[in-house]
């Protein structure tokens, strides 16, 4: 790798004036198992690294407070670890982030990977992070998985020119669990719901993020909003071709209320990971399961509505069916049903 | 690696950086009410810029104190390996996949070749020679020489280091837990079946 001067701020106000208003000469460091790679690989060629591992308080700790009714709302720092995460007992109420952690690669990776690095880095499409490949993303002038090899890319591919995944397993529970991101900059700080926190990146000025490059995420906060008297049902399903140190190759998190009585599911969202550039709400899916009791029936019309949209390449449309079953199954698992598919 | 032109600083100050990177004073000024509070002057002794130059790093490698000077760039794995002679951890993949690099930082397993040495400042490294002393092996090394967990061995001293890690976590691990312990670690001989003996020789004795 290049070399480059190391900065490490103790605060993330001294971190802020390290950063440009472009991308770049300047890359932020936290666990270092994407960053690294990039670097190894030229991929990023910074002239500073800003590492964040310096930064204590709120930044690196995981508080609740106990909400009325409600679920707990929970705040992560983003420079908290993979397996502080999958561990927190503060996230107990939320198995769909926590099991969705605890399955991130191996265990070293989650004793140095954090929050803020799985929502932040950069994708795994082969092409670019080959040196030698100047795709879009790298100002080259086409995406050469849609012709290319392509049996890891994605199967939501309308009107995107890359079709990389989006990377984190994070973000699918983080969302439908209806988490909000706080952000600062030199402008000050801003909030906003996770799920506009990403975006399907087609030229090398943009991420797979919408972070400015001169912000910094700082935490991210579950508080759901049950309508009175419910009870949080919530999971996350994800198939991998490896038992453990893989990639999923689809995931889905569900998130709704139960009903006490009728047992009718409300506030329904439903997520898919790693089948688009971006994590992908299903408004169509979630539609199918409103209202209505958990039963195989339903879970399964639920998962068939969240693959209407789905159009493969030429080498991935084995993950239509293994993304319908991974809906249904995390439907099935949020509702209580004991898994009878392993 | 190519060594780049000696300057003779091994850190520079926070001062010396705001002067030397042309940053804008208006950004800092730009901070808006709700931002966190603009930069501590009781900070300003802390450096906070290292390099390009190699640098002077300390931090402990199995209970001895050490020195090595680097550049921001070399990874742990590599300091440990090329400047301290530490040589148990073993670069295989270099891409944190392999897991023959695995080393303790602070008692957590972690990947050697994907922490940059920089970042161990201060921590406690163990590697796998930190699992003998003298001719007395460790429990995990101890229970792979009787199981045969081995064949090459070089992928040996990062399944020790991660057992190792999970067991001082948890000494009443399962063998479930110690298998998903090793899970980010590769043995391309594939003596998994023995090392699944070694474990269960492990749960047996300190469970």
């Amino acid at each position: 790798m290049n070399n480059f001067t190391y900065y490490q701020p103790q605060s993330v106000a001294q971190a802020l004036p390290l950063l440009e208003n472009r991308w770049g000469r300047v890359e932020l460091l936290a666990g270092g198992t994407d960053l690294l790679d990039r670097l190894k690989e030229y991929v990023s060629t910074p002239e500073r690294i800003v590492s964040l591992t310096a930064i204590e308080g709120p930044f690196r700790e995981i508080s609740a407070i106990p909400q009325a009714g409600q679920p707990p709302k929970v705040t992560i720092g983003a420079g908290v670890r993979l397996v502080d995460i999958a561990e927190s007992k503060l996230l107990a109420p939320y198995p769909a982030l926590t099991t969705a952690a605890a399955q991130i690669a191996g265990p070293q990776i989650r004793n140095m990977g954090t929050l803020g690095g799985s929502l932040c880095q950069r994708n795994r499409c082969w092409y670019f992070r080959d040196t030698h490949i100047q795709c879009l993303l790298k100002g080259g002038r086409k995406c050469y998985a849609h012709e290319g090899e392509n049996q890891f890319h994605a199967i939501f591919t309308q009107g995107h020119p890359c079709v990389i995944v989006h990377p984190s397993t994070l973000a699918p529970p983080l969302i439908a669990l209806g988490a909000t991101a706080q952000i600062v900059s030199p402008r000050g700080n801003r909030e906003l719901p996770l799920e506009k926190m990403f975006q399907a990146p087609s030229k090398p000025d943009q991420r797979e993020h919408t972070l400015a490059p001169d912000e910094i995420l700082l935490s991210v906060t579950v508080a759901p909003n049950l309508p009175p008297g419910t009870r949080l049902a919530n999971a996350s399903y994800e198939v991998k071709q490896k038992v453990t140190s893989d990639w999923p190759l689809v995931q889905a998190a569900v998130a709704f209320a139960i009903e006490p009585g009728s047992q009718r599911a409300r506030n329904v969202r439903i997520v898919l990971g790693h089948v688009a550039p971006t994590p992908l709400l299903s408004p169509e899916a979630a539609q199918e399961l409103e209202g209505k009791v958990v039963t195989e029936a339903t879970a399964a019309t639920a998962a068939a509505a969240a693959i209407q949209g789905a159009r493969p390449l030429s080498q991935n449309g084995y993950k239509v069916p293994m993304l319908k079953a991974a809906v249904k199954r995390a439907i099935l698992l949020a509702a209580g049903f004991k898994p009878d598919w392993e | 690696m190519s060594q780049p032109k000696q300057t003779g600083r091994d850190g520079i100050t926070r001062r010396g950086f705001l002067t030397g990177s042309g940053l804008a004073a208006a950004t800092v000024g730009t901070l808006s009410s709700t931002a966190p509070a603009a930069l501590d002057p009781s900070s300003a002794a802390t450096p906070i810029a290292f390099g390009p130059a190699p640098v002077r790093l300390a931090f402990t490698v199995n209970g001895r104190p050490v020195q090595v000077q680097v550049e921001p760039r070399v990874t742990l794995l590599d300091a440990l390996r090329n400047y301290l002679d530490v040589t148990g951890c073993k670069r295989v993949c270099d891409r944190g996949t392999c897991g023959a690099c695995t080393v303790q930082v602070d008692g957590r397993a972690v990947y050697a070749c994907t922490l940059l040495a920089i970042e161990a400042r201060g921590k406690d490294i163990r590697t796998a020679e930190n699992l003998a002393q003298g001719d007395t092996l460790d429990a995990v090394p101890a229970a792979f020489v009787r199981c045969d967990a081995q064949q090459c061995g070089f992928c040996t001293p990062g399944f020790v280091m991660a057992l190792r890690a999970a067991l001082d976590k948890n000494p009443r691990a399962t063998v479930a837990e110690l298998e998903q312990a090793v899970a980010g670690n590769i043995c391309r001989c594939g003596t998994y079946e023995q090392m699944r003996q070694a474990i269960a020789q492990l749960v047996r004795k300190e469970g």
